[in-house]
């Protein structure tokens, strides 16, 4: 397999703050690659370099195996779409998807027929004369597709293209993105917060904190096998036991983390981990319920899905009997 | 009695537009009446004319002052001076003005771009008059500039500078190079502050949008950052261009002995007391824009706004 982009010990600060801390990566050809953290973990910072809109302290950055690192990024072979979308507010639909390719200088019935191409792609046909102001967020987050598109990059960077549109929208842009990314075999560096976005979409996670990388897996294994108790927490809904409690109340010689769909309640059977807890907290969410337990401070997270013949005092307060098995749950050390 | 009050400010809350007229009436009055009112009478002047032989100004409507003014070549000398100054003097603010503003937009910290405005903003503390004369001092024949040209041994460079038909004359002091500098230093910070301004609005993202599909610097700046910028050069240069064409202090201070719109105008409601003709003379400004505006919008300069 091809290696689209590498990182290799990259370190930028910003004063005296260290932005990005000893960054090592490798993303192949064709590869939905997601950068995952809270705000200001790093992830931005990480793409701006990327493209060369800012430049690492040390480090380097290669590019399908040529050095880039000190490339201005309009020599990058790579593309960004970016938070604000950044349209040219003064051109129109057209001018703006058509801006590299006059740069380059390409005939003008050839770059007709690349921007109808693309504004097909991106279902944006009949737009072309409309300015950026008179579009709906979900079609400038299109015609900055489409712009970035037309250039066929090997490597597209987004920087939370996703982030400004409502939920309904955000949804269906993930879908045509993933099949974007599959119809022009692109490879894709993804910055984004939203964890259900980075698990849903991407062959492959980063989970940046505080400027540095907390684990590189599928999204599978980032979900099931955290590596951190950040990873752990940061990745959907968990419980974090602490060493001590694990000693305590299971006899168990690890701090570990437990999903809450593995928590089993007031079911009495053979399973390794039991413990009888409050009910300190219930989030009702539709089709489940989410309710916080509460042991002496030990706090244990789990779902409940009511159906026809379960009847579970839900009062706060009330007791119950928590359990779980021993193969549910990831440990961590401290 | 309070309950007289609060009725009061219960009606008044309901009915907004009575309370927006009441706040709005007063600066209404002074501007319709006050301001733009007498405008319109002096303007309307230059519809009357001046009596040759008994020199009183005849109330009656006649376009005799207009077809005077664009009739004689002296005045029409007047005309084509000024708005060539004026013209300059936009272009040179705008050529200085622009490198300051982009620095102060985009490469300044917080505490810098107070700096630059206050280094901007002090010299419209001080009196006009106060800087005009300084100029005259520092452009005239024992004045500074002579004196590091004469130190550099250069008098020479100054003196075919100076020997240039038309726009050189004896000194700086006295000559349109002069009036030229001094007028583009006075009105410079009317140009600096709108192309900061719109300079400002430029996100960094849409330059840096403009470096990833592949421009160089030089085309960003053609293609994206000039254009985007246009709508605060023009309203600077409007500024530039107006407060230029209405001046009459700096050409009679720095100036050779040839009238400007703001001299003509001066003497001709003044000393000669022909109200008709100096009205007419002020239209020519009032036209000028007009036309500079509409053409301005033509060109595109407020599609960024």
């Amino acid at each position: 397999m091809t290696i689209a982009l590498k990182l290799l010990n990259i370190n930028k600060s910003y004063a005296d703050v260290s932005a990005l801390s000893d960054i090592n990566l490798e993303i192949n050809d064709g590869e939905f690659f997601s950068l995952l953290g809270p705000s200001g973990s790093g992830k931005t910072t990480c793409l701006k370099v990327i493209a060369g809109f800012e430049l690492p302290d040390t480090g380097q950055i290669e590019l399908f195996g040529k050095d880039v690192s000190s490339i201005p990024p309009f020599k990058r072979d790579v593309n960004t779409v970016f938070q604000d979308y950044a349209l040219f507010p003064h051109m129109n639909v057209k001018d703006n998807v058509a801006y590299s390719l006059k740069i380059k200088k390409i005939p003008k019935n050839q770059q007709e027929e690349l921007v109808n191409e693309i504004l097909s792609t991106v279902k944006l046909l009949g737009y072309e004369l409309r300015k950026p102001s008179e579009l709906s967020g979900g079609q400038r987050q299109r015609v900055a597709l489409a712009r970035s598109l037309i250039n066929k990059p090997k490597v597209l960077l987004l920087d939370e293209p996703l982030g400004a549109l409502d939920l309904k929208l955000r949804e269906q842009m993930q879908i045509e993105l993933k099949n974007l990314q599959r119809q022009f075999q692109i490879t894709f560096v993804y910055v984004t917060h939203d964890q259900q976005e980075a698990m849903s979409m991407s062959d492959r996670i980063a989970i940046f904190n505080e400027g540095k990388i907390e684990q590189i897996d599928t999204p599978k294994n980032i979900y099931n096998k955290p590596k951190s108790a950040f990873v752990a927490d940061f990745i959907g809904t968990t419980s974090i036991i602490s060493k001590n409690d694990a000693m305590r109340y299971f006899n168990y010689s690890s701090a570990f983390s437990l999903r809450p769909e593995f928590v089993n309640i007031n079911l009495e059977n053979k399973y390794d981990f039991k413990v009888d807890a409050e009910i300190s907290d219930i989030q009702y969410q539709g089709s489940y319920y989410k309710i916080l337990f509460i042991k002496e401070g030990m706090i244990i997270t789990a779902f409940y899905y009511p159906n026809s013949n379960s009847n579970l005092n839900l009062e706060l307060g009330s007791k119950h009997s928590l359990s779980w098995s021993a193969n549910s749950i990831t440990d961590l050390n401290e | 009695m309070n309950n007289f009050f609060d009725n009061c400010s219960n009606y008044l809350f309901k009915n907004k537009h009575i309370l927006l007229l009441l706040f709005l009436l007063p600066p209404l009055l002074w501007l319709g009446i006050i301001y733009l009112g007498s405008l319109i009478v002096f303007l309307f002047h230059s519809f009357f004319y001046l009596d040759g032989f008994t020199g009183k100004i005849v109330y009656k409507i006649s376009l005799n002052t207009i077809t005077e003014l664009f009739s004689s070549p002296a005045n029409i000398d007047i005309l084509i001076r000024t708005v060539v100054l004026a013209a300059s003097v936009s272009i040179g603010a705008a050529f200085i003005g622009f490198p300051i503003a982009y620095y102060m937009a985009k490469f300044t910290s917080p505490k810098m771009k107070i700096f630059f405005y206050l280094a901007i903003m002090l010299p419209l503390w001080s009196s006009y008059l106060v800087r005009v004369y300084s100029w005259k001092l520092i452009l005239a024949k024992e004045g500074i500039i002579n004196w590091v040209f004469s130190k550099l041994h250069a008098t020479w460079i100054l003196d075919s500078i100076l020997s240039i038909p038309m726009i050189g004359g004896p000194s700086l002091s006295i000559s349109y190079i002069g009036m030229f500098l001094v007028f583009t230093y006075i009105w410079l910070p009317f140009m600096i502050l709108p192309i900061q301004a719109s300079l400002e609005r430029v996100p960094n993202s849409l330059i840096n949008a403009s470096y990833d599909l592949g421009a160089s610097k030089r085309q960003t700046f053609y293609k994206v950052i000039l254009p985007l910028a246009l709508p605060g050069i023009a309203a600077g240069s409007i500024f530039t261009f107006s407060l230029t064409l209405g001046d009459y202090i700096i050409p009679y201070i720095i100036g050779t002995s040839k009238f400007f719109i703001g001299q003509a105008v001066y003497t001709h409601q003044g000393t000669a007391g022909n109200i008709p003709l100096a009205a007419a003379f002020s239209l020519v400004p009032i036209a000028v824009m007009t036309v500079y505006i509409y053409v301005a919008k033509k060109f595109g300069a407020f599609n960024a706004l």
